[in-house]
């Protein structure tokens, strides 16, 4: 088999373009399950009241914001080492999507903050490196649009993606390794410490937003593709 | 050749007195500005004594590591080092104990001075000392990796480093103080000198090579 086939930028266009519309309707049915399930069904925390409700956004964004990270990381080292465009334009398109993810976890955990703890922020180890993680964003987008040529550019900014990662395993474990105000996981496989029935919704949400980013950083790249190969035949062929 | 390049970025560095010079001033200046812009209490000069000291000698090493790769990439001796037959890592070292040697052990050497300016215990001083000892090397290895990814860039180096680098150096700046201000308290601080050890040595193993590949990048245009 010729696996070559499935990183060529036409294949990856005309495939992403048959997925999109099937992804789309499932995205918006399990938002629509999570929203509705979360927001109306779920019963009210015995502590919290209706206060506990912002973890339907928070949780999905603040687990969607290493996950992405993550993801980014795998394809820049795929296009470091095997020089694939698919891979660096995929990096490319996913670090905004991350960014905004990361800014909506800290502003809904902030949001949070307030009520719950009596405060909008505090330097705890969980909140500092998920600040942390905005800036290696933002330090990402900053480097790649420092550069004249965007090849040379997206490679000096992958290396800095690589080297940023040692962060993602301090945000995950920061809440077992310093004993602070933000709780612990209470998402498991097994043994959940949270109530089935805001459980599902909660699990939904978080699909929908991984689907829903993929959706977006699929389509940033379809465009960026269409762009970059724009002297070439298929693209011509695509968009006439 | 890794003392050849030892010995001629040392020379180097050495006649031309302010660009180590400066840093070092830069560095007792900006200390100083703290006592007299916060309180020049005894208890809050100790709470704040690392954590300026550090930030001090982090903003120091800003001045001079955009230098660090730049100025032999512009007068092209970056080219012949990148084809010497001696491996691109070993060399980075090289260079990279000479930036150690004239821009951070200066700044380790007045520390005393300046922890003594902040009504340090001798006790704390000394595991001021250590901190730095066991910390710049790191700042120095993660800057290296930073001006070398953007020694391409002439304009905008002054501006991009310290975005770059500053969010990277935030678990290290924890530590570091953190070391300090158990040792004043009188914790166990063994852990965290283990961590700021682990974190050099981790570095020390990564960063020239790193550093290497960055510059490859950088120069070929």
């Amino acid at each position: 088999m010729n696996w070559h086939k499935f990183i060529s930028p036409q294949w990856f266009y005309d495939f992403s373009g048959k997925c999109l519309p099937y992804l789309s309707i499932f995205t918006s049915l399990l938002f629509a399950y999570g929203l509705i399930g979360g927001l109306l069904f779920a019963p009210p925390d015995y502590q919290q009241g209706d206060g506990f409700r912002i973890i339907y956004v928070h949780v999905p964004s603040a687990f969607l914001s290493m996950l992405t990270y993550m993801a980014m990381a795998v394809c820049a080292l795929i296009s470091l080492i095997w020089r694939i465009k698919l891979a660096d334009i995929m990096v490319r398109s996913a670090a905004p999507i991350g960014a905004w993810m990361t800014a909506l976890a800290l502003i809904t955990g902030s949001l949070w903050g307030k009520p719950m703890w009596g405060t909008f922020w505090i330097w705890d180890a969980r909140l500092t490196s998920e600040l942390i993680l905005l800036f290696l964003y933002l330090g990402y987008l900053a480097l790649y649009n420092a550069f004249q040529n965007s090849a040379q550019g997206a490679r000096a900014a992958n290396i800095l993606l690589l080297v940023g990662i040692v962060n993602i395993p301090i945000i995950h474990y920061s809440v077992y390794w310093w004993n602070t105000l933000h709780q612990g996981t209470t998402i498991k496989l097994t043994n959940s410490s949270i109530a089935p029935s805001m459980l599902h919704p909660l699990l939904a949400m978080i699909a929908a937003f991984m689907l829903y980013s993929l959706i977006v950083v699929v389509l940033r790249a379809r465009n960026q593709l269409l762009w970059q190969e724009s002297r070439a035949k298929w693209v011509k062929h695509a968009i006439s | 050749m890794f003392y050849r390049i030892l010995i001629y970025n040392l020379k180097l560095t050495l006649r031309q007195r302010s660009d180590w010079l400066n840093p070092l001033l830069f560095f007792i200046i900006v200390v100083s500005l703290f006592p007299l812009a916060i309180s020049t209490e005894k208890a809050v000069l100790i709470a704040i004594a690392p954590g300026v000291i550090w930030i001090a000698a982090v903003l120091a090493s800003l001045l001079s590591l955009p230098q660090l790769f730049q100025a032999d990439f512009i007068d092209g001796s970056l080219d012949q080092l990148l084809l010497q037959p001696e491996p691109l890592t070993y060399l980075v070292a090289a260079k990279l104990l000479a930036h150690w040697l004239t821009h951070q052990l200066p700044l380790i050497l007045v520390a005393p001075l300046v922890g003594l300016l902040f009504q340090l215990s001798n006790h704390s001083i000394g595991i001021l000392i250590i901190s730095l000892l066991l910390g710049t090397p790191t700042l120095s290895l993660l800057g290296g990796i930073i001006a070398a990814l953007i020694v391409s860039l002439r304009g905008q180096v002054s501006l991009l480093l310290p975005l770059l680098l500053l969010p990277l150096l935030i678990p290290l700046l924890l530590f570091a103080t953190n070391v300090v201000l158990a040792a004043e308290q009188g914790f166990p601080i063994n852990g965290q000198l283990a961590l700021l050890a682990a974190l050099m040595l981790l570095a020390m193993a990564f960063a020239p090579w790193v550093i290497a590949i960055a510059l490859r990048i950088g120069v070929e245009v």
